[in-house]
């Protein structure tokens, strides 16, 4: 702060050249630090090449989880909303990037290749190799994007409803979603959509989706972590635990709401993308109801509100099926079963009782 | 025409059915304020347990009206103590706890009886025997009635008349309101309050399996995921009538069977199961509360 300055009331957020300095150098950092972190999954992607295909499934899968649970954690532990329809977004952002690749970038299809065409000899003589990334980044996007729209969809309307009625809301719209696209016949209807390439170019570092889970996973965390910590995000919290307050305090509890319901979305949308093009089928059965409850477990497992929980929670509950595959056919029972403990003994998960706090905010760190 | 009327029969046939289901969520909710997830699976027991009784007791190859009595009361009875273990097993500790809890507990418990089911019962579905042989009563080429639909639609209206008479004519009824209404006040009137709601549970969960019994005459084919769909339109029957409403849940139960068997026949069987859901968003959409029930405004 400058001594000379007289003291007039400044504005809560610091704009003095200072702050400025600091701010591009705090942009740099984080730029450099975003680097590494590509340069890591990269070296992490050449790893785990390196192991047996039926341990990278798990950790796609697992990673796919993590997506989906931490996503599914910005409605229900974060803003408090239950929503247990979230199989709905992903099965959208699978479909539509599913049925762009399939009838628009399929290269060995011949008539369903019309992007990649382009994108290759047609308009911009890329390598296959670039194409492919270009084409699977773009897919996964709009996937994304859709399944926002439908959390917009979803969330407009479910906005006055409180928790039951919310809940079999978002559970009806979800069954709404899996029955309009069964009887979709050019999305494969009851049979599925199968041969949907793979998400990068034969060959290439991109081929496996393990690096692409990888990021996605982790800009979801990322992503959720910083909303809810930023200044206008905390409103999020408030609007969990008590929504007549926050109203009086003039957060509008609305646009949080539909704002957690659209972003939450996104991501499970880019899960969906993943999951179809890692599987290379798609089955309207795969994104039911029983979906849904298996990423609600991991969120409740994991504490609803919690971060690292939630996280933890995908990965163990992505790791332990597998690994207790002798008593695959037990699963769901020791699920329900597991539901029902936990909710009598510990209700707030593993990790629930360092669900966030609040960090102070950025202007009182500046002005320090 | 003739086929209207016969969609309308078959519609009313499914609505009752629909609405015995939706009768156990609304008294539930009522008295709790809690959706109990697990009723569509007591349902389901209710027409396991009487596929169960009717091969122990010999009665397979031999369809008889008394029979079916003897397994509706049966199944009934089974069920009844079912959800009275239900609600002092999962729901009675969490009573003083958030409702999301006692939400989730109860997802919990619906996995677990249909899960457990799959175990215990084998996943391939069964062939509940005839109780009673499938003849029809009207039968012109237009218009087919047959017995079995009027004794489901008989039997439903009964035990509905039963449920009212109960629940405004008796003590324990008297209770049962008073419960839905204060759980405090009912306390302090010197009701009990754990034995009304168990009654309420065992009450409800009667009539979900007199309504299991009671599909199984029509459509004999069961398995353990059978609850699953029509225990979640029933909820919607439920919230279209009003939840916490009784003749809301009858009046709801009604209009989507209708609908469904309408929208089945006359548009797409294939988005049949849409239906109920799509109604559920309009009625939360435009009135939240349901067609026979009244606007609670929040009390801050």
């Amino acid at each position: 702060m400058n001594p000379a300055e007289p003291a007039s009331p400044r504005p809560p957020i610091a704009i003095d050249p200072a702050a400025l300095s600091r701010g591009r150098g705090r942009f740099l950092l984080r730029a450099g630090i975003a680097l590494l972190v590509l340069v890591a999954l990269f070296g992490l992607n050449l790893l785990v090449k390196g192991i047996s295909p039926y341990y990278q499934r798990i950790l796609i899968l697992a990673g796919i989880s993590v997506t989906m649970a931490v996503s599914l954690n910005l409605i229900n532990g974060y803003t408090g909303q239950f929503s247990i329809g979230h199989a709905g977004f992903m099965a959208i952002g699978a479909y539509t990037s599913a049925a762009i690749s399939y009838y628009c970038g399929n290269l060995n299809k011949p008539g369903n290749d019309g992007i990649m065409l382009f994108l290759t000899s047609g308009g911009l003589q890329l390598p296959e190799g670039v194409a492919a990334v270009i084409f699977f980044a773009g897919v996964a996007y709009v996937g994304g994007v859709a399944a926002s729209l439908a959390g917009l969809l979803v969330g407009i309307p479910t906005l006055r409803l409180k928790g039951d009625y919310l809940a079999i809301a978002t559970l009806g719209f979800g069954e709404i979603i899996r029955v309009v696209i069964l009887n979709l016949q050019f999305l494969g209807g009851a049979r599925g959509l199968t041969d949907i390439p793979g998400t990068g170019a034969a060959h290439s570092v991109f081929e496996n989706p393990f690096i692409w889970v990888a990021a996605t996973a982790l800009l979801t965390i990322v992503v959720s972590r910083n909303i809810v910590e930023s200044t206008r995000g905390r409103a999020f919290l408030a609007v969990r635990d008590d929504e007549v307050a926050a109203e009086s305090c003039g957060i509008s509890t609305t646009r949080y709401k539909v704002t957690a319901f659209v972003v939450s979305a996104f991501f499970a949308g880019v899960a969906g993308a993943l999951a179809a093009h890692y599987d290379s089928y798609l089955s309207p059965e795969n994104f039911n109801f029983l979906k849904s409850i298996e990423i609600i477990v991991m969120v409740v497992l994991g504490g609803m509100g919690s971060l690292t929980g939630v996280t933890l929670a995908a990965v163990i509950l992505t790791v332990l099926p597998e690994s207790l595959r002798a008593f695959s056919q037990y699963r769901m029972v020791i699920y329900s079963a597991l539901l029902i403990v936990l909710m009598l003994t510990r209700p707030q998960g593993l990790m629930g009782h360092r669900a966030l706090k609040p960090r102070k905010p950025r202007s009182a760190r500046v002005a320090a | 025409m003739a086929e209207f009327l016969q969609q309308i029969i078959n519609g009313v046939a499914w609505g009752s059915i629909y609405a015995l289901i939706a009768l156990g969520y609304t008294m539930v909710y009522g008295v709790l304020r809690l959706i109990n997830f697990a009723h569509g699976d007591i349902y389901m027991i209710g027409a396991m347990v009487g596929y169960y009784s009717t091969r122990a007791l010999g009665w397979s190859k031999d369809p008889n009206p008394f029979h079916f009595v003897v397994i509706l009361l049966v199944s009934m009875i089974a069920c009844a103590l079912l959800g009275f273990l239900i609600e002092r097993g999962a729901y009675r500790p969490l009573r003083a706890r958030s409702k999301l809890t006692a939400l989730i507990t109860a997802i919990g418990v619906s996995l677990l009886l249909e899960n457990g089911g799959q175990l215990i019962f084998g996943a391939d579905p069964k062939f509940f025997p005839t109780l009673i042989v499938n003849r029809p009563i009207i039968n012109t080429p237009t218009l087919v009635i047959t017995n079995v639909q009027v004794i489901i639609l008989v039997t439903a209206v009964l035990l509905m008349v039963a449920l009212q008479l109960f629940v405004y004519r008796t003590r324990t009824g008297r209770a049962m309101r008073a419960v839905a209404f204060s759980h405090d006040a009912s306390r302090l009137m010197g009701i009990d309050l754990d034995s009304v709601i168990s009654v309420t549970f065992m009450v409800g969960s009667m009539l979900a399996a007199a309504g299991g019994v009671l599909v199984s005459l029509s459509n004999p084919k069961i398995d353990p995921l059978m609850g699953l769909l029509p225990g979640l339109k029933a909820f919607v029957a439920a919230v279209l009538g009003g939840i916490g409403n009784i003749p809301g849940a009858m009046l709801g139960g009604l209009i989507l069977g209708v609908a469904e068997t309408m929208v089945s026949g006359y548009l797409s069987s294939t988005y049949r199961d849409a239906i109920a859901f799509i109604l559920l968003v309009v009625i939360l959409l435009f009135r939240p509360a349901g067609l026979l029930g009244k606007a609670v405004p929040e009390k801050v």
